[in-house]
């Protein structure tokens, strides 16, 4: 029974190894994932993988092996389940990064101003709160403004869509800073709605002659 | 009874690895890179050399954005600054600190350009890419390359 048992694991792996390394062209060719299971859940594999297992960088280029890998230079940096997996704003306020803020000279410090614009909410989620501190500590003013957003209150029209699309606030949130998942909702919406507060009732509620 | 139950695990394994294997064989193997890393490709392919891949993540942890963005005059868009060889020797983009001073110089052609020959320029990782336009990645580039 022991060796019939062996032989049977032997066999597994056998055929394991073999389709593994059968060539992969034509049966890839056909492959369709319409019908995927949850095909906007990808999940990855590893988190930031070195470049020569990333699938971006060649691997036929020596070079690619002489690049940094990301977990080399993350060690002992705040974690998170997002983006880089790293929290970059917390990093700096803890001087565990200190990116120079001129390109040659390493003592000049960043033009950081201190205001928060509240940003009310429609709908049911809270508040947007934007913080310029940790903005300005990495960005100069003339990044986001006029071109942007017009540095005037309520000349700005955000909404979520825009910014999935990569405008407004998606010019960096969705592509180097942190992306827009469930868990960084709150990072922005992060001012509670007063508690007698009730959303808006929608145009044809109010207009529903059968109520 | 005793030859039923040495039977049944090794179809059971054998179907486990097959499946397993095919699985490995089959299944695209969507490309990993870090969050924020630029893939550029505007002219590279062209000119017989690989795409750059741009990594932000190197570059954040010694550099403010503002450094680029500002001082040097990257736009925030990929592919959108039209970054050619002759301006870099020029010093302008990557050329302001990739001169063999501020960071290693030009001649390590490869550091750069260092991409899977094919890529398109693209965001890598972004929320755009994701959702919306989804880079192209033939599976086969022979038969696309013939294809066209």
């Amino acid at each position: 029974m022991n060796i019939t048992r062996n032989a049977s694991i032997v066999f597994g792996v056998a055929a394991l190894v073999l389709t593994a390394f059968l060539p992969a062209q034509q049966a890839a060719a056909q492959v369709s994932t319409a019908n995927e299971f949850n095909v906007n859940l990808q999940k990855r594999d590893s988190a930031n993988p070195p470049p020569w297992e990333d699938g971006v960088h060649d691997t036929d280029n020596e070079a690619t092996f002489s690049l940094q890998p990301p977990e080399e230079a993350y060690q002992g940096l705040p974690r998170t389940r997002f983006g880089n997996r790293i929290d970059w704003v917390k990093a700096l306020d803890d001087k565990q990064l200190r990116p120079r803020w001129d390109r040659l000279d390493s003592s000049e410090e960043p033009f950081v101003m201190d205001l928060d614009i509240v940003r009310p909410v429609k709908a049911s989620m809270p508040d947007v709160v934007f913080p310029h501190r940790q903005h300005t500590e990495w960005l100069f003013c003339s990044n986001c403004h006029p071109a942007i957003f017009v540095p005037q209150a309520g000349a700005n029209q955000i909404n979520m869509s825009a910014i999935l699309l990569g405008e407004k606030c998606g010019v960096c949130h969705g592509k180097v800073a942190f992306p827009v998942t469930t868990a960084t909702c709150t990072k922005c919406h992060s001012k509670a709605k007063p508690a007698d507060w009730k959303p808006p009732l929608s145009e044809a509620t109010l207009k529903n002659p059968w109520r | 009874m005793p030859s039923m139950i040495s039977r049944r695990p090794f179809g059971i394994s054998l179907i486990a690895g097959l499946l397993i294997g095919l699985w490995f064989w089959a299944a695209p193997q969507p490309a990993q890179a870090e969050y924020g890393d630029v893939v550029i490709n505007n002219y590279a392919d062209a000119a017989g050399m690989r795409p750059v891949v741009f990594p932000h993540w190197f570059h954040r942890v010694r550099f403010r954005c503002k450094v680029c963005h500002a001082d040097l005059g990257f736009q925030f868009k990929a592919g959108g600054n039209e970054i050619t060889m002759a301006k870099i020797v020029d010093g302008q983009f990557c050329g302001a600190c990739h001169n063999g001073e501020v960071a290693w110089s030009v001649e390590n052609c490869a550091m750069c350009h260092s991409g899977v020959p094919g890529t398109p320029t693209h965001f890598h990782g972004s929320t755009v890419q994701r959702l919306v336009a989804p880079a192209f990645k033939p599976l086969d580039p022979a038969a696309a390359a013939g294809s066209q």
